[in-house]
């Protein structure tokens, strides 16, 4: 039963259209994705989710009472310097009717009640952030680019403490221009580009779709002209005496075949990747 | 969801705490004010002669504690509040809060009253340590004074609000706040008393929050009474940049 409806939702500030046309909606208990570059219209979209914008045109339909049951986790949210983490979370507890344990939710993040906010690293703000947006048990979760500016370590953690908050129940929908977020946590996402939703899928759906597209790297002293003409090659190209070749599933096959193995160094191939299938889907 | 009582003083206290841990609020709010007062009226003869304008009273009776109450009052004002509330904006608490059941205008709320208690306690310091150190009578027409402390509050913590609403950032809301509290300060009497104004400066400064402010303040520590003027145009100031303020207040 979907939880979160959008229908045909439209935003624009002043002549700029923010958001033209975005339809999509979001399974109870999901992890759903909002994908697309700067500016795509991700944040907007989930901001209208949120009621923290007033849609020009289209329906949202909420399952949750927005201010009680929606935890929103803003980008560029910050906190007093001097307040401290424990009573952030202790003041944002009393908001709700039925808050968690603030302690467990210390324990949930791994934050120290006693730090300022000021000397706060990135990713324990970001944290903090979440830990916020929970602290109200909400049914939803709003996370708006949650992992930006984090380093990999950090990054890593934050995932992980997604993935807990979805196994406690909760409904995530996630910002993100970050490819292998989405694949490491999406259930479903939707890749939305100038304020349209392109398409909806799975992660797994989404790569699938670019055909299982094949990339070989390798360096050769012979020409490699010839390869374009194989029907298993798309593209050819060389750039400092590499030379990169894409295709289908046989592409490595096709291109061992066409030229001689001791002219070949080098050889190395990758399978497409989200990062691959967002690039095809977005026309870059 | 209206605002419930254990959220309004969880709130309170959070705020007060973090008011409590800038050192400078306190210094400049309460602790300037009052050592200038103790220091000025200790060093200056002047200050201590009885003044047959002021009806036999000295100045430190009078001028002196009028001005400090007004400076403590203008530093909230202008200064403390505007910076916290567009500080608050500018980090995005204000918008964080909207999205939860209790509205960030109670974040307003609690930070007027925090600054209004602030001044208070000034007042309140300076009438005793007056009264103990320099035998100060007390006001000789407590609810008089109180009005006009009350009034000049008001329209001095309006203006404050219309500068918060009228700036962009927390540097803005700065320099914004200085240009006007220094100006403010003058017209109140501060270096030059209301009396020894040139006429066209003094009917300047009769119609603005602060000089009216001044001139009250002076008239009922000195008199027990204040002119209608003065209540009328810190009324006024107080209704228009409310009212202002309101119009163009952004929570983002």
């Amino acid at each position: 039963m979907a939880i979160i409806t959008v229908q045909n939702l439209r935003k624009q500030y002043g002549d700029k259209i923010a958001v033209k046309d975005v339809s999509f909606s979001v399974e109870a208990g999901e992890i759903y994705g909002i994908v697309g570059r700067n500016g795509a219209g991700k944040t907007t979209t989930v901001e209208c989710v949120a009621g923290l914008r007033s849609p020009d045109g289209g329906t949202i339909h909420v399952d949750a009472d927005l201010k009680q049951q929606v935890g929103v986790q803003l980008q560029e949210s910050m906190m007093p310097d001097k307040l401290r983490v424990g009573e952030a979370l202790d003041l944002y507890a009393s908001f709700y009717a039925n808050p968690v344990p603030v302690q467990e939710l210390l324990d949930e993040v791994g934050l120290d009640p006693k730090a300022a906010f000021a000397k706060l690293s990135g990713g324990q703000r970001q944290r903090l952030s979440i830990a916020l947006a929970l602290v109200g048990n909400p049914k939803i979760a709003i996370l708006d680019e949650l992992t930006t500016g984090l380093d990999p370590q950090a990054r890593r953690e934050t995932w992980d403490l997604i993935t807990r908050i979805r196994d406690r129940g909760v409904t995530v929908l996630l910002v993100t221009h970050f490819m292998e977020e989405v694949e490491r946590l999406c259930d479903r996402v939707a890749v939305i580009s100038n304020g349209t939703v392109l398409t909806v899928d799975t992660p797994e759906g989404l790569i699938s779709r670019t055909g299982g597209l094949q990339r070989v790297t390798f360096r050769t002293t012979v020409p490699v002209d010839g390869l374009k003409n194989l029907p298993e090659v798309h593209s050819v190209t060389v750039e400092a005496g590499q030379v990169v070749v894409t295709g289908d599933q046989n592409v490595l096959r096709a291109i061992v075949t066409a030229l001689p193995d001791t002219a070949v160094s080098n050889l190395k191939t990758e399978t497409s990747t989200m990062d691959d299938a967002f690039l095809a889907l977005t026309g870059e | 969801m209206a605002i419930t009582v254990p959220q309004v003083r969880r709130l309170t206290s959070v705020e007060t705490k973090l008011y409590l841990r800038e050192p400078a609020a306190i210094f400049f709010a309460i602790g300037l004010p009052i050592g200038l007062f103790l220091i000025l009226g200790g060093t200056i003869p002047d200050f201590m002669k009885a003044d047959p304008a002021l009806g036999g009273l000295r100045p430190i009776d009078t001028h002196l504690p009028a001005m400090m109450i007004i400076l403590s009052v203008l530093t909230c004002a202008f200064s403390l509040l505007p910076t916290v509330l567009v500080t608050y904006r500018e980090r995005g608490i204000l918008r964080r809060m909207s999205t939860t059941p209790v509205s960030p205008i109670t974040v307003l709320g609690v930070q007027l009253v925090l600054n209004v208690a602030t001044t208070l306690l000034a007042t309140a310091l300076m009438l005793v340590t007056g009264k103990l150190v320099y035998d100060v009578p007390l006001p000789q027409a407590p609810l008089a004074f109180a009005g006009v402390l009350l009034i000049g509050m008001v329209s001095s913590f309006a203006v404050g609000l219309l500068l918060a609403a009228l700036s962009r950032n927390s540097r803005v809301v700065q320099g914004l706040g200085l240009a006007v509290f220094f100006p403010s300060l003058f017209f109140a009497g501060m270096w030059v008393p209301r009396e020894l104004m040139p006429e066209v400066l003094r009917n300047v400064a009769d119609f603005t929050p602060s000089g009216a402010f001044g001139a009250a303040i002076v008239e009922v520590l000195a008199t027990g009474g204040a002119q209608w003027l003065h209540i009328g145009v810190m009324a006024a100031w107080g209704v228009v940049a409310a009212v202002v303020a309101v119009r163009f207040f952004r929570w983002s």
